[in-house]
């Protein structure tokens, strides 16, 4: 390609053209597959597209030897038993496991980093129904962990790629996509379509990673404990981490979620022991797993116990933000907790340093995001160890001279305290007033608003 | 058949050794815990039954690992007398509900981890 001689916005129009014509044979291929979907069902012969591509007939063609055909029992289509056959091989699991596997139904509820590596698992070893749940939109920094997306699905609905995803490794699975969050009011109605179980006795898969850690349990299974029974309060907000504040690599859900795929094939094609009563404890950085035992089914347990009186109604009506403390919404906190003249709009901050004003600029985040990306001549002093290293605060106001053991605080240069988002720079800016430091201000909304108010070329993380 | 006469042996030496009342114990924090400790996930500690009680308990040691251990949010770690809800405690990798809890006694050699459990990812 002659590069050179071509514009950045022409070629934005030829990828948005061509991602539109992209989205168009998406459909034309969606809508042809249900058509052959619904010959397959009829009478006339099973058409399936063989491995090297090739379209091929097979079936009842030809009477006499479709009556001398191999006998199976098992109900498995020659396709399928191809398709499956290193599963078949195994005697552990072997056709029963395979008959049961395709006759179950799946519910992956969020298609994130534990959602991904599971939906191609239990997509490509054959679940005969596969529910996906989630209401968020792919996201640049989703990928590193959430493999099932990729970037041409930037910005569009992570259960639409997730479900062409698993259509496209597996054609034979059904995929019920669910655009919505998992909540009290229609978590009944999404698991009712669902029918093998009785809605609260589904066994419950349940993974978790953040940072380099996972754990893993089966809840609801065989006469195991629910996770009501495990936790029946829920833990304060404060100690309910986010990746997208404390940081996950990318394999460790990957590994988790893989886990909790083979939890659920185990369970869907009732072969081996799964993983209930117990929790797998998994720490990536010591390259340690451990297997603990957990307490059993409790009979005081409100959601499963003996006197439990939860009914459909009540359960729908239960406020599930409230009863855990914890927003739904995957907005970041915002908290608010200075007067407005203690506080300045990062436009504002821009206009004095564009105007000479001097001052000194203390980003309170923790080193390892200070190495990330800060802005010039801010000098890093993490909100943890404020307390301690308020002396360089007051040197770099240029109140060095003024020898005494109390630490001065107010010079004629402004003090300004930024973070990422502006929450830990409110509780700087707290502490820095009770100290004495008076005019420090913090930056509303952080180097997010620097980002997105003043400059849109700073990598916001 | 050698692992089961291992974990025998090991169980006798346990025993003996818990007569010294000298009690050490390996705790492990987990989940986020560690982060309210320096990041140290993994504490030896040396500890002797309080006056008059015979053997050592989980309340004892909770509200010794509160005092020496915890530099930080203690309301992360405890609530009341006991942990906050969301920790599991696992005496030799077995929920403390299995136990006892509080009044779990300890011996010597005791592996104690408390662990805060995740949410999603």
């Amino acid at each position: 390609m002659e590069s050179n001689s071509v514009s950045p916005a022409e070629i934005i129009r030829k990828i948005e053209s061509l991602k539109s014509s992209k989205n168009d044979i998406e459909r034309q291929i969606s809508a042809l597959e249900a058509q052959l979907e619904k010959l397959n069902c009829n009478d006339y012969g099973r058409i399936t597209q063989s491995s090297n591509g090739e379209i091929t007939s097979n079936g009842s063609t030809c009477p006499l030897v479709s009556s001398l055909g191999p006998a199976t029992g098992h109900g498995l289509a020659p396709d399928m038993i191809y398709r499956y056959s290193r599963q078949l091989l195994l005697p552990s699991f072997g056709v029963q496991g395979q008959a049961n596997l395709l006759k179950s139904s799946v519910l992956v509820i969020g298609a994130g980093g534990l959602g991904s590596p599971a939906l191609l698992y239990l997509a490509a070893c054959g679940v005969g129904r596969i529910g996906i749940v989630d209401h968020d939109v792919v996201e640049l920094n989703n990928l590193h962990r959430q493999i099932i997306h990729t970037e041409a699905y930037i910005g569009k609905s992570k259960v639409e790629s997730a479900a062409a995803a698993c259509r496209a490794i597996n054609s034979n699975v059904e995929i019920v996509e669910h655009r919505e969050a998992f909540r009290t009011t229609n978590a009944l109605d999404i698991v009712r379509k669902y029918p093998s179980f009785h809605a609260y006795k589904l066994p419950l898969v349940s993974g978790a990673a953040l940072g380099l850690e996972g754990q893993l349990t089966v809840y609801n299974y065989n006469g195991g404990p629910c996770y009501r029974c495990l936790f029946p309060t829920p833990p304060p907000t404060t100690a309910c981490q986010r990746c997208s504040d404390s940081g996950v690599l990318g394999v460790v859900p990957g590994v988790i979620g893989c886990l909790q795929a083979l939890e659920a094939v185990k369970i869907a094609s009732a072969v081996g022991d799964p993983l209930s009563g117990r929790m797998l404890l998994f720490d990536a950085l010591s390259a340690r797993m451990r297997i603990v035992k957990i307490r059993g089914k409790s009979a005081q347990c409100e959601a499963c116990g003996d006197k439990a009186a939860l009914n459909e109604r009540q359960f729908q009506e239960i406020e599930y933000e409230i009863f855990t403390q914890t927003p739904f919404s995957t907005a970041p906190l915002k908290l608010n907790l200075l007067p407005l003249e203690a506080r300045i709009t990062s436009k504002e901050y821009y206009q004095r340093v564009v105007g000479g004003e001097p001052h000194v600029l203390v980003d309170v985040r923790p080193a390892h995001h200070y190495k990330i990306v800060s802005l010039p001549n801010s000098i890093n002093i993490p909100l943890s160890s404020l307390e301690g290293r308020l002396p360089e605060i007051s040197d770099a106001l240029g109140n060095k001279e003024v020898e005494t053991k109390e630490v001065t605080a107010d010079s004629g240069r402004a003090l300004y305290v930024v973070c990422r988002r502006g929450n830990d720079s409110q509780r700087a800016v707290q502490y820095l007033n009770k100290m004495g430091f008076n005019s420090a201000k913090d930056i509303i909304g952080g180097l997010q608003s620097w980002a997105d108010d003043v400059d849109p070329k700073f990598p916001m993380y | 058949m050698t692992s089961f006469r291992l974990v025998g042996v090991i169980s006798i030496v346990t025993l003996i050794r818990s007569f010294k009342m000298l009690m050490f114990f390996c705790l492990f924090l987990r989940g986020g815990l560690e982060l309210l400790c320096d990041s140290v996930k993994i504490h030896n500690v040396d500890l002797e039954p309080e006056n008059g009680e015979k053997q050592l308990t989980m309340k004892h040691l909770l509200s010794w690992v509160r005092t020496n251990l915890i530099k930080e949010r203690p309301e992360m770690f405890m609530k009341g007398d006991s942990v906050r809800p969301g920790v599991l405690v696992l005496v030799n990798d077995c929920d403390w509900e299995l136990s006892g809890q509080l009044d779990t006694t300890l011996e010597d050699k005791d592996v104690v981890v408390f662990i805060s459990t995740l949410h999603g990812g």
